[in-house]
């Protein structure tokens, strides 16, 4: 599906993700009979290719953060495929895709070394009863990795990487501020040389100016240490920044997925082309013609029939009512899932 | 609010634009925490004024002192804060005339000398300054629908004229009185309505967790508009909205805003909802007021080192550039211990060695309209 008809100007296919569900019962009564399913990742298809980031954008419950968590397996996902270029599974060292959702419970583990995850939340993510170094040294122990002495002056490295001082090491979370925090957090993350890190909205809990270093921070240590990103969020102007290419999710489906560049300048999709240009412009001057989209966001656990942004779409035809559309390469590189998106001149930015 | 309006049989005394009298006047307000570590200077020296009608916004980073004086305006600062200093005038224009049908003039009152638990702050709060809250899950009761929390602030500040024929058979009103039940309900589904919730009369026996973020947020906007304040504080009302309900919601408040010639006091970190919103903006930085200027002279032509770096770190839409975000070096430093001279100095790129780490800068006039706390500016 997505990215197989990839032309092979960057690099390699890191992660792949085939029709990604993760269905989360509703129970009811006595029994906990399930009465229905919140579809919270309904069919997610994209892929991310090594040493890249690719935005994941989308607002609140859409989906984002459960199919980011479904990747890793931190929810079990219900049905597709996650594709992964894996070292530390080929045994000649040579990376070699393999099914997450095949693996067992070792292997998984494994895997997770190649895998680290950067959470929102700095404050929640991070042991309260822990010193620094007992957090970042936590991922190495766990996956047996840790050597007294070599492990230690790793963690001083990685600590004064992310811009901390090695006197930090000794003290608790709570003696940080929320930047600090979140730096930290990266550390952990950076602890095992992990080569695919999911950042689910890591920036979104900061301040302005913070949230600027922190940015830079992430992009520095991306080409330090040849990561890729799979970066979650709901602010579009940081996605644009740090993205490579982005991917747009409403109700649990990716609508469209393209280069950066391209999404923004010419989205294909008339959700991106309202979420767009609802993003407020730090500038008084500027005079926007904003797209209003009417009502809320559909609810997964009952969503509309057809296309699922159809009763907020203003280009809506009886079409959209009643069949879904299929995400499909409309331009090279460039992923929609819509009835009309040839037709449609929608406004980029 | 035309249902709103024939029910309370009036409308806002509406001053022409251009006069714009002022509602609002902040002086020199200080605002203290004395904890045990030490004295926490949450607002220091924080001069702005707002007039009828206009929209003044509040930015800066968290624990600047942007939610202290909002609270500080309405006297709910969370113990052990107080007022040390400054005053708060607020200019009072009386709503409902006496008994004899006499218009009271504008009433000076200065809200810092005032008990906050009395019965005058109790009538401004809510009923003449309003407040909406962030969080809009936390600031509604759960256990109560939307229709009582929007009962109570009507019943508890509206008040509706008993009209009487006088002597020359001209309605006259003369007395007012408190709403009834059955008529705040009708106030309370015509806000609903207002604010743009769908099918107003069904979602008023809505609890707050059967609404959605947007729409627990377009509640709390009715509440706080339901008894037609002078002036309406927003504490980052959509900090917590996706973009598309964000802008919905600034709109409803523009559209509102308009009808009622209401104030707005809007707080946020968010640069560019304030750039759509505010005609003048506030800059704090660790309780200290930075800059204050017109919306289009703080976005062009920022002076203070602090505004200058803050508008440069937010990344911008538009073509893609590659570049590094200009980020703002160190981090906010510690309230308790806060660095000589101007408070700024340790991160600012125009630091000057023995000048800003000795001086404390006082406030320039650095253009029409225009102030910034910097030695830059000074003779």
């Amino acid at each position: 599906m997505a990215g197989t008809s990839q032309n092979g100007k960057k690099g390699d296919i890191l992660l792949q993700v085939n029709g990604l569900k993760k269905y989360f019962p509703i129970q009811k009564g006595l029994l906990r009979r399930v009465i229905g399913y919140v579809k919270a990742v309904d069919d997610v298809s994209l892929y991310v290719r090594e040493g890249e980031t690719l935005g994941l954008v989308g607002e609140s419950g859409c989906g984002k953060t459960t199919a980011s968590r479904s990747i890793i397996r931190l929810y079990e996902p219900t049905a597709g495929q996650v594709l992964f270029r894996s070292r530390v599974l080929s045994p000649d060292g040579q990376p070699r895709m393999v099914n997450l959702l095949e693996l067992n419970r070792e292997q998984m583990t494994k895997v997770r070394q190649e895998i680290a995850m950067i959470f929102q939340d700095p404050i929640n993510s991070l042991n309260p009863r822990m010193t620094v170094a007992d957090i970042i040294a936590e991922p190495m122990v766990i996956h047996g990795k840790y050597e007294k002495g070599r492990s230690e002056e790793i963690i001083v490295n990685l600590l004064q990487r992310v811009g901390l001082r090695p006197d930090h090491l000794r003290r608790y979370p709570h003696e940080f501020s929320g930047g600090q925090r979140q730096r930290i957090g990266i550390a952990r993350a950076l602890a095992l040389n992990p080569r695919l890190v999911l950042c689910d909205e890591p920036v979104s809990a900061l301040d302005v100016s913070i949230q600027a270093q922190t940015l830079n921070l992430l992009q520095d240590l991306q080409q330090e240490f040849k990561l890729s990103y799979l970066f979650v969020a709901h602010d579009l102007s940081v996605v644009q920044h740090i993205s490579d290419r982005v991917a747009v999710m409403y109700v649990g489906k990716v609508v469209e997925m393209a280069d950066s560049e391209a999404l923004y300048t010419n989205p294909l999709h008339p959700y991106t082309e309202a979420l767009l240009s609802a993003v407020p412009k730090p500038d008084p001057l500027y005079k926007s013609e904003r797209i209003i989209m009417q009502g809320d966001v559909a609810d997964p656990a009952n969503p509309p029939s057809g296309c699922y942004f159809h009763p907020r779409c203003r280009y809506a035809i009886d079409r959209c009512k009643t069949e879904a559309p299929a995400f499909r390469e409309l331009k090279p590189d460039h992923w929609v899932a819509c009835h009309r998106a040839e037709e449609l001149q929608l406004r980029g930015i | 609010m035309e249902n709103a309006q024939t029910l309370a049989g009036q409308t806002f005394v509406n001053p022409s634009m251009d006069s714009r009298p002022t509602l609002l006047e902040v002086r020199d307000l200080k605002v203290e925490f004395n904890i045990r570590g030490g004295v926490i200077k949450a607002v220091d020296g924080l001069t702005f004024d707002i007039k009828r009608g206009q929209t003044v916004g509040i930015i800066g980073e968290s624990g600047c002192g942007k939610s202290v004086t909002a609270r500080a305006i309405l006297r709910m600062i969370p113990k052990p804060g107080r007022i040390t200093g400054g005053q708060i005038l607020y200019y009072r224009y009386s709503r409902y005339p006496d008994r004899d049908g006499a218009k009271k003039d504008v009433e000076v009152i200065d809200l810092t000398t005032l008990d906050p638990d009395g019965e005058l702050i109790r009538q401004i709060r809510g009923g003449e300054i309003a407040m909406i809250f962030q969080e809009p899950m936390s600031s509604l009761t759960p256990v109560y629908t939307a229709g009582t929390h929007l009962n109570e602030a009507i019943t508890l500040h509206r008040l509706l004229p008993i009209k009487r024929l006088g002597d020359q058979m001209v309605e006259a009103i003369t007395k007012y009185r408190r709403v009834t039940k059955e008529e705040a309900r009708q106030i309370a589904i015509e806000m609903l309505r207002r604010v743009g919730i769908p099918k107003p009369e069904q979602r008023v026996d809505s609890y707050p967790h059967q609404l959605s973020g947007g729409q627990r947020q377009r509640v709390m906007i009715a509440i706080a508009l339901s008894t037609e304040p002078y002036m309406l504080i927003a504490d980052e009302p959509t900090t917590a909205l996706d973009v598309s309900i964000e802008a919905q919601i600034l709109d409803i408040m523009r559209e509102l805003q308009q009808t009622a010639n209401m104030a707005i006091m809007f707080i946020t970190h968010n640069l560019g909802v304030i750039a759509s919103m505010a005609d003048e903006i506030v800059v704090m930085y660790m309780g200290k007021q930075v800059e204050r200027a017109k919306v289009v002279d703080l976005f062009y032509h920022p002076k203070h080192p602090y505004t200058q770096a803050l508008l440069q770190s937010v990344p911008r839409l538009g073509p893609k550039t590659g570049a590094r975000l200009a980020s703002i070096e160190g981090m906010v430093p510690d309230p308790l211990n806060l660095p000589t001279g101007c408070v700024f100095h340790p991160r600012c790129p125009a630091f000057m060695p023995g000048k800003c780490d000795k001086l404390i800068p006082s406030w320039n006039k650095v253009g029409e309209n225009h102030w910034a706390r910097c030695l830059l500016y000074e003779e």
